[in-house]
């Protein structure tokens, strides 16, 4: 069994478009949601959204290596360049050994419709061009980046709902922790745009409070509506420890726990026993008390049903023991597919920098989060060990423990 | 961009000075590599994928569909703006 330890992080987000950024954003409390206008034109319920700008390649990657790239495989190449930077791993280094790559994606809509857009304008599928079927399947993320960075190595794509990203990132831990692999590229992606939400928007699951964009993801708070959706990419380089001493690499954190469990039941209502299991078999496999813990990153998105069950599977799982919790989402809104490894990244950015992120807009608890010891504001605090929850549609949980890096 | 068949008949030289300028702006070729003589594959560097999305940009710049079996004989640049010439001007 082999140690798993973290050597590099790098995000692109609505809070910031780099780690010394967003650790600014987490630290000030900073939202990250827009009104967009457009939404509303094309009749969604809400028009909120995060909102981060595209990145512009033309002049940084090649024409055919960005052809065949989406939005979030933009925010996601991005992202791994700062991740691989922040970890001392050079293309040289990547052409030498290796490396693989486990992404959280499981939508690209946009390509989706514009390609059949064209169809059924022109009738003639020659008239689509040689980009959009790489851009529209849900492997886009791993498939592309796997060819930008040459790896050779573990190389596909986790689809786990809105546990896309941590699922990405427990996969590749157990892959290291067994020794298949050395080091791995984890993260998650989530496009930005009305086309891969309107369905969503469809269920009333979003918060309509659009006079207030800043003020409407409200985890936990009794006057919550719903949720935000967002978008960005996380990157992590996830590798073994002798792999990591042996190339003297920063280490910014341990993974020592995953657990997942799956609800059996409704299709988009989230329950309490299942989260419940997964965190419990996350400390069990950290080989942690829950008062070992000293914080928790809840999947919190602001919606009624969701946020009062996980408070209810936080309280069942921790008790008395009261770590500090916050949802990072009342900033960032809701990361969808990658958010499991944006929150691992805000989390370990809290571990290194010892304050625990607020939970912005919680302003009145209910019957649930009034049992929880939920940060208010920014909060010093000495983190060693911290817990990351993230639930998605059928009812998949991921619970991720990781904890400063003891040699 | 419009198709430039129909009544406009292009001339030889505008011809190939579009197609230069849609390989340099669409496909990315830089512009020293255009010489007649330049394979298409192995100097300019064009896949079978790019040839997909050539596809798309003649039939959108010179309103005709290329087809696959009329490239066989196609191997340099010069071939190409003989093909395409041929097609734009057929007589």
């Amino acid at each position: 069994m082999h140690r798993v330890v973290i050597t590099g992080m790098g995000i692109y987000s609505v809070i910031g478009k780099n780690l010394d950024v967003v650790k600014e954003s987490l630290y000030h409390g900073k939202s990250g949601i827009i009104f967009d206008p457009l939404r509303k034109e094309m009749g969604f319920r809400s028009a909120l959204t995060g909102m981060v700008e595209r990145p512009s390649l033309k002049g940084v990657l090649d024409r055919r290596l960005r052809v065949g790239l989406p939005v979030q495989g933009e925010y996601a190449y991005l992202a791994t360049l700062e991740a691989l930077k922040n970890a001392s791993i050079d293309q040289d280094f990547l052409d030498k050994h290796d490396a693989g790559i486990l992404y959280g994606n499981d939508s690209s809509a946009v390509p989706v419709v514009e390609s059949v857009d064209i169809l059924r304008q022109k009738k003639d599928t020659m008239m689509i061009g040689s980009g959009y079927i790489f851009q529209s399947m849900n492997s886009t993320v791993s498939m592309n980046l796997s060819v930008i960075f040459k790896l050779k190595g573990i190389n596909f794509t986790i689809s786990g709902a809105c546990a896309s990203g941590s699922h990405a990132i427990g996969i590749g831990y157990l892959m290291i922790r067994q020794g298949l692999q050395e080091i791995i590229i984890c993260g998650g992606a989530q496009e930005i745009n009305p086309e891969s939400t309107a369905s969503f928007d469809a269920l009333n699951a979003f918060s309509v409070r659009e006079s207030d964009p800043t003020k409407a993801s409200r985890p936990f708070d009794r006057d919550r509506d719903g949720l935000v959706p967002s978008g960005g990419a996380a990157s992590i380089i996830i590798e073994s420890y002798e792999s990591a001493l042996k190339r003297h690499a920063p280490i910014v954190g341990e993974i020592v726990g995953y657990g997942f469990s799956s609800n059996g039941e409704h299709i988009s209502l989230p329950n309490v026993e299942g989260p419940a299991k997964a965190m419990t078999m996350a400390l069990q496999d950290a080989g942690l008390k829950s008062s070992e813990i000293d914080y928790v990153n809840a999947h919190a998105t602001s919606t009624p049903a969701g946020d009062l069950n996980e408070a209810k599977a936080i309280l069942s799982v921790f008790g008395s023991s009261a770590p500090l919790v916050s949802s990072t989402k009342s900033m960032t809104g809701h990361e969808m597919w990658m958010g499991g490894a944006s929150e691992i990244i805000y989390s370990t950015l809290m571990m290194q920098h010892s304050f625990v992120a607020p939970n912005i807009n919680f302003e009145n608890s209910d019957e649930a989060s009034d049992k929880l010891n939920i940060a208010h504001s920014t909060t010093s605090k000495e983190i060693n060990a911290y817990l990351s929850n993230s639930f998605g549609f059928g009812g998949t949980n991921s619970a991720l423990v990781v904890r400063k890096f003891n040699p | 961009m419009h198709p430039v068949n129909g009544n406009l008949t292009m001339q030889r030289e505008e011809i190939i000075t579009k197609i230069n300028q849609l390989l340099i702006e669409e496909i990315e070729i830089e512009e020293n590599l255009l010489t007649p003589t330049a394979n298409l594959k192995k100097d300019l560097g064009i896949d079978s994928l790019d040839f997909v999305d050539l596809f798309v940009i003649i039939e959108n710049n010179f309103g005709f569909k290329m087809k696959a079996e009329e490239m066989t004989d196609v191997k340099i640049l010069q071939d190409f703006y003989d093909y395409i010439i041929k097609r734009v001007q057929p007589n």
